[in-house]
């Protein structure tokens, strides 16, 4: 067997690239050790599931360039969810040199099977036995030596996030020999060890993973397996194929169980005096904290305190109050524009050019004013809120409890998480929700983003015009979550598709840390600024572009009707065109009206909601497309428009009716 | 004792009339079988009955012995319409064919897999073996759907029964496998349990398809 650690002669891959691929079950620390071993930052997350994409990196260890490939959680070799299926594309078609299975020390027994199922599938692994710290913390005892022995793959200990056990893996990835592998396998039972040689004769192809995992892989059904079989077999394929489908009908019953029941039996061989449990279990402080926040009569208040103080408080109150008074009123409006005004002035002659960049949609002066004075202050502090808490392991929690609520929408608790992230960008928020297991889970939950979840620049803009009229807040809340409730319920009664399950591991819940919150909050501010910068800059060009041509006058005339029809004046219909580009943009357009004093509290209400529910902005859209395909997202976009212009009407004649607002 | 089958037929029908329908004795032409068949001489030859002016009466020890033989064909009711899903007149037959072969401690083993019943699908009372006694007196639930379990109980993984491969994999992914010890931790609003050192949240669907063991 050659995987101790020969020394490779190291000379002939120095000019090639060597590649090594993070694999293991969902929330184990991979992206904690990407981020140690290439000095490069992915967001890191306490949340299963959390990244949705792979994520490369290069390290050089023993000048020998490594790239470095993060890849989303597995929990097995044959893939169920989309994350699973992205994370085994590059086992099946990259070739990485090494393969370094993560896994939770805690859970060794449990995890172990998908080590068994990387060495059979011969691929060249490393076994890293990560969150050692919080193990030894509740008292478990892991003989790493003899399990090194058993797997007969090279074994390391770490507590990635204290940077325990990290030079052990670089020199243990370096060292890898590169010899071929002699390829190692646990035997099955007689009767299925018989059956699987029998699909293995009959291959002929080339492969990069062994023929017995791959023809196991067939046996399970696996479709995307089926069809590369397919492709390498050629014309012997339909013979195999019959095999196959001969095998699994025998198999029928119960192959998957027998299979994890015998893998799970090796597993019980291979700790067998490798891992040691205390008797009595200690209780931490952290799985006390967590008992409380997923009981209904502790986790509820708890919910509502989280959401007071994180959301309201701190993103409302310090972020979209005082942070963009500071920079909005303060920085820009008395500093930054009129000096820009003036230095703009003196540069450049023609004045058609001056309003371009300090007119009155000037690139300057409005486009990089917003995305910088109110838009910027509020997402960021609503990332932090939102990294802070995912960090703290509490989401997957909150889903519990909101699991029941979620399914009146056609949703499982899962959705929490796009759900409160909306509430930060909805562009992010629909690309997270393919972690949603079945399609119409998707479509729903992007439509709801889509439609009712305003997203934190919106909301901080939408609450501070609000809050100035006692009630109009309290409408708008109302509103919203009447059009949710209604649109989730009917969704789920018109969409076809089976009822979705839930089902979700809870991580431990942990105090995060600091420079990991920081981290994330800036790579996620970073993303963001790379997407809504150009498209501020951009709607500020068509806009000035709208006004030199008069097209804007022309349009804002065009949008009288419906304007008035929601009883509003007609210059609201800048902010409906400003929204187009994006809705928090369009709200800090209702902003500049309202200081105006052209909108009363009805109008005032009438427009925010109409705004919150129009069109989600054009980043937003972009991604539904490509998320969800041009009818899907077309049909969404039609369907928001409509009923954000008909609720806008409903709710105009009801408050005139009802007296209320004005 | 191995009696014949349609031996079996007549205690079975004495025992209903005696126990159920409180008569004292049978009318042998409610069983559908003449006086003449010998299944009523080898009954009386075990000292199982005796036949008084053309009625049929129990002796003390085959009033036992119909008990034990209608429990088996109630039992074997169960087994046709709950595990192998055969139901209406098809499965009355064949539970008649067989609970024939329920003996010798094959009952004991069917009752304890359907977890003790007490009643046939028809709602006629399955008198109860000493299993069920036993299994009363130690308070053991048998095998149950997640569901049924108090928070703070702990068990044994049994089986799970899903129709669902999909499910069924994710289950066993999180390493509910049978044969693994779990702690239920909450059931509302979602069942929370604990394979080894991790924690799960599952809703009721799937909660139902776990079973589990005492």
């Amino acid at each position: 067997m050659a995987v101790d650690g020969k020394k490779q002669d190291g000379l002939s891959h120095k000019e090639k690239q060597l590649r090594v691929a993070l694999v293991g079950n969902p929330n184990v620390g991979k992206s904690v050790l990407f981020n140690a071993l290439t000095g490069s930052y992915v967001t890191v997350s306490n949340y299963p599931g959390t990244s949705v994409e792979v994520s490369r990196g290069s390290t050089v260890l023993d000048e020998q360039t490594w790239q470095v490939i993060d890849t989303p959680g597995m929990y097995a070799i044959h893939t169920i969810t989309e994350e699973e299926r992205v994370a085994r594309e590059i086992l099946l078609h990259e070739k990485p040199d090494v393969v370094l299975h993560v896994l939770d020390a805690r859970n060794l027994e449990r995890m172990l099977a998908m080590t068994i199922q990387l060495i059979e599938a011969n691929l060249p692994v490393i076994l890293v036995v990560n969150i050692m710290d919080e193990a030894e913390r509740m008292g478990l005892k892991i003989d790493l030596e003899l399990l090194q022995q058993r797997l007969g793959i090279p074994v390391i200990g770490a507590a990635s996030t204290r940077k325990r056990g990290l030079d052990e893996i670089r020199a243990a990835i370096s060292s890898y020999s590169t010899q071929p592998r002699v390829e190692r396998s646990f035997p099955y039972g007689r009767l299925l060890e018989f059956d699987i040689n029998e699909v293995i004769w009959l291959m002929e192809g080339e492969y990069l993973l062994s023929r017995r995992s791959l023809a196991i892989l067939l046996l399970q059904g696996d479709e995307e397996i089926t069809e590369m079989v397919r492709h390498l077999e050629g014309d012997g394929y339909a013979v195999l194929a019959e095999k196959v489908r001969e095998k699994a009908f025998e198999h029928r019953d119960s192959f998957h169980l027998d299979l994890s029941l015998q893998r799970n039996a090796f597993v019980k061989n291979i700790i067998e005096g490798v891992f040691f449990a205390p008797e009595k279990r200690v209780i931490t402080l952290s799985e006390r904290l967590s008992k409380w926040s997923v009981r209904p009569l502790t986790g509820i208040p708890m919910m509502l305190i989280v959401l007071y103080f994180g959301l309201y408080k701190f993103v409302g109150e310090f972020g979209a109050g005082t942070v963009v008074d500071l920079l909005d009123k303060r920085i820009f409006v008395e500093i930054v524009n009129p000096w820009m005004i003036t230095t703009i002035k003196e540069i450049i002659p023609w004045e058609i050019i001056q309003e371009l960049f300090v007119g009155e949609y000037g690139i300057i002066t409005l486009g990089i004013r917003y995305a910088v004075g109110i838009i910027l202050p509020i997402v960021a502090t609503f990332f932090i809120f939102f990294s802070f808490l995912e960090d703290t392991g509490y989401f997957p929690r909150l889903a519990l409890l909101v699991d029941r609520l979620f399914k009146h929408f056609g949703l499982t608790g899962r959705a929490v998480i796009p759900m409160v992230l909306g509430f930060g960008c909805d562009t992010m928020a629909t690309m997270v929700t393919r972690t949603l297991e079945t399609v119409r889970e998707r479509v729903i939950a992007t439509l709801l983003l889509a439609l009712a979840i305003p997203c934190s620049a919106q909301l901080g803009v939408i609450i501070s015009l609000l809050s100035k009229e006692p009630g109009a807040l309290a409408v708008w809340g109302v509103c919203m979550m009447l059009v949710f409730v209604l649109v989730g319920v009917l969704a789920t009664k018109i969409m076809p598709g089976e009822a979705p399950v839930f089902y979700m591991e809870l991580p431990p819940m942990r105090l995060p840390q600091l420079s990991n919150v920081l981290t994330k909050t800036y790579t996620r501010m970073q993303w963001y600024f790379i997407e809504i910068l150009p498209l501020f800059v951009l709607a500020s060009v068509l806009l000035w572009l709208g006004k030199v041509t008069g097209f804007i006058g022309t349009a804002i005339n065009s949008m009288t009707p419906v304007m008035s029809s929601l009883g509003l004046p007609k210059e609201a219909a800048v902010a409906f065109i400003f929204g187009f580009f994006r809705r928090d943009y369009g709200a800090a357009g209702l902003y500049d009206l309202q200081a105006q004093g052209m909108l009363n509290a009805r109008q005032l209400t009438v427009a925010a909601v109409t705004l919150t529910l129009f069109i989600p902005c054009i980043a937003q859209f972009l991604v539904m497309k490509k998320e969800r395909g041009w009818k899907v997202a077309g049909g969404i976009g039609l369907f928001v428009s409509l009923l954000a212009f008909s609720s806008g009407y409903v709710l105009n004649q009801f408050l005139l009716l009802a007296g209320i607002l004005s | 004792m191995r009696l014949s089958c349609n031996a079996e037929e007549i205690l079975e029908a004495l025992w209903i009339a005696v126990e159920e329908k409180r008569l004292s004795a049978l009318d042998p032409q409610y069983t559908g079988i003449p006086l003449d068949d010998p299944a009523y001489r080898e009954l009386s030859e075990h000292a199982l009955i005796e036949i008084k002016q053309g009625m049929v009466y129990f002796r003390p020890e085959g009033r036992e012995e119909g008990r034990m033989t209608i429990r088996r064909h109630r039992l074997a009711e169960r087994l046709m319409m709950d595990v192998l899903n055969i139901r209406g007149d098809d499965g009355n037959h064949q539970a008649c064919q067989f609970e024939h072969l329920l003996n010798e401690g094959v009952d004991v083993k069917v009752c304890t897999m359907l977890n003790h019943p007490t009643t046939c699908p028809h709602g006629n009372p399955i008198p109860p073996g000493e299993c069920c006694n036993k299994a009363r007196a130690d308070g053991d639930l048998g095998v149950v759907p997640l569901t049924e379990f108090k928070p703070g109980q702990e068990g044994e993984i049994a089986y799970i029964q899903t129709e669902d491969n999909k499910k069924m994999q994710k289950l066993m992914a999180m390493g509910v496998l049978p044969g693994n010890r779990i702690v239920l931790t909450q059931a509302y609003p979602s069942y929370v349990f604990k394979v080894g050192y991790s924690e799960f949240a599952i809703d009721t669907n799937l909660a139902k398809e776990i079973f589990v063991r005492k």
